[in-house]
């Protein structure tokens, strides 16, 4: 098995300053810093964390609310830079971390179809291309010419889905977004997650549901309170994660 | 470097995305439509035009000329600042949950003013094609000083962007700072009517230097000499260089402060 390692992460750590949300304007910094009460209450969201994923993995991340893998999967994103370590990711990415993240709710859903291709780095001349197959993914035919704030929820995520999962990307990233839609639409998407692994891609996945992860990861990274507490095959993790 | 150009590579059809969206969603559910960039100058040109010419007499030959070209000159600068310095928090969902090179969002917010910019031009040459002024060969050169203050509005822009993410004060105080800079730029009066102190502060502002380059060129058939664009140059320059040395300094920590 010689597979090549596609994302390196090494002791990276991620620091919050929680005290930064608390002043927006220039008159209560400069008091508060003069008054030495710029207090820096820090948080780690992150501590140290290493690992390596190879080519054609998918690796899920598992652990309970604010562990920190969605900080995690920010970082190897690139959205977030990291505090101390460095992620080093070779490959395309395609991120699915907020579905709908890159829509602008005034433009139609056509007009949204472009410019979130342009987000992920698509030309508009690639976009025409997958445009029918986006089209006819999220089964929205009659709704192209309707601006989004007049979407349900469900139409914007069946969108947002279908445009992010175009082309055949190195590296997909899934932050809990197979609970979108019907149960139909659900079976749907992980079909098309299933189809994405079955042509080599890299799949970071999380989410809530372990039986969802053990369904479709045979890698497993267990976070707790910001730090790897294991990383290894997926079912052994999932009877322990199951147990405790 | 190479690095930055082939990031900037990939994302050029997301600039392209981004000025469309801007140009599309101002003049949304407007009959005129992006008639309107054009329109706008026109007629704001005609209600200061009756005003001046009325109430205050300057000693100009086709004030409304002087006036429009002045405008043109200062409400891009004001435009492209203004709206480039909310780029970053208006951007915030974006930045937050997708990788894009940062700049693109001041970039694009540059470019759509420029589009605007474009617009007001030609009402000013449709204002002294229609009032009969000469039109001289000088005109072609205007894209001297045009393309300068656009560097220099990208990079008071970039500067602003940044330091507004950390204090957001700034937007409140910069729409003071450009009524005041208006009035310290000759746009609606000729330097000759200044006590000389005061012509000394209007000069030391770099808009006042773009402005008089550019009306040359368009009204008085005059080039500009190698001195003045050499510090036309220079202040573009170092506005970009500030710009973007804070810029990238604090472009990490955006997302912690939005």
């Amino acid at each position: 098995m010689d597979k090549s390692v596609i994302i390196k992460v090494e002791h990276v750590s991620m620091r919050f300053n929680l005290s930064s949300e608390k002043f927006d304007s220039l008159k209560e910094y400069i008091i508060k810093s003069i008054k030495g009460q710029v207090s820096i209450e820090e948080f780690w969201a992150l501590k140290d964390v290493s690992f390596e994923v190879k080519k054609g993995d998918s690796v899920g991340l598992i652990g309970l609310n604010g562990s920190g893998k969605s900080t995690m999967l920010k970082t190897i994103a690139g959205v977030l830079k990291p505090t101390k370590g460095c992620v080093k990711v070779y490959g395309s990415i395609a991120p699915l971390i907020e579905l709908g993240a890159g829509f602008d709710m005034d433009l139609t859903a056509r007009e949204n179809v472009f410019l979130n291709g342009a987000l992920l780095g698509y030309t508009r001349k690639e976009m025409e291309g997958y445009y029918n197959d986006i089209v006819n993914f999220s089964e929205l035919n009659s709704f192209m010419d309707v601006p989004v704030k007049n979407f349900s929820s469900g139409m914007v995520s069946r969108l947002a889905f279908a445009i992010a999962t175009i082309g055949i990307p190195d590296i997909l990233i899934v932050d809990e977004v197979l609970s979108v839609g019907d149960f139909q639409f659900q079976a749907k998407c992980e079909r098309r997650i299933q189809n994405m692994i079955d042509k080599g891609t890299t799949i970071l996945f999380v989410s809530h549901s372990i039986d969802q992860v053990e369904k479709i990861c045979n890698k497993i990274i267990w976070l707790e309170h910001g730090q790897m507490k294991c990383f290894g095959e997926a079912k052994e993790i999932c009877e322990r994660y199951k147990r405790s | 470097m190479p690095t930055y150009i082939q990031n900037f590579l990939k994302f050029r059809p997301l600039l392209n995305e981004l000025v469309a969206r801007d140009v599309k969603i101002k003049y949304r559910r407007s009959v005129l439509g992006v008639l309107w960039t054009l329109l706008n100058p026109l007629l704001m040109m005609v209600v200061l035009s009756v005003v001046f010419s009325n109430l205050f007499k300057f000693d100009i030959e086709y004030f409304p000329i002087y006036l429009l070209s002045g405008q043109v000159i200062f409400n891009f600068y004001n435009d492209a600042t203004t709206t480039s310095m909310s780029a970053i928090l208006g951007s915030a969902n974006l930045i937050k949950k997708v990788y894009i090179p940062k700049y693109l969002f001041v970039m694009s917010r540059i470019c759509s003013c420029v589009i605007n910019l474009m617009a007001s031009f030609t009402a000013l040459v449709l204002v002294m094609l229609a009032m009969r002024v000469e039109l001289h060969y000088t005109i072609f050169f205007s894209f001297i000083p045009i393309s300068l203050l656009i560097v220099f509005s990208f990079g008071i822009g970039l500067f602003l962007a940044a330091v507004t993410v950390k204090f957001r004060d700034i937007i409140h105080l910069y729409s003071v700072f450009t009524t005041a800079l208006m009035y310290l730029t000759p746009v609606i009066y000729p330097m000759s009517m200044l006590p000389s102190w005061l012509a000394v502060v209007v000069r030391a502002n770099p808009l006042t230097n773009y402005l008089t380059i550019f009306r040359d060129l368009m009204i008085n058939n005059r080039m500009f000499s190698i001195f003045d664009l050499g510090i036309a140059l220079i202040e573009a320059i170092i506005a970009l260089t500030i710009g973007l040395y804070v810029f990238y300094r604090n472009q990490d920590t955006f997302i912690l402060n939005l």
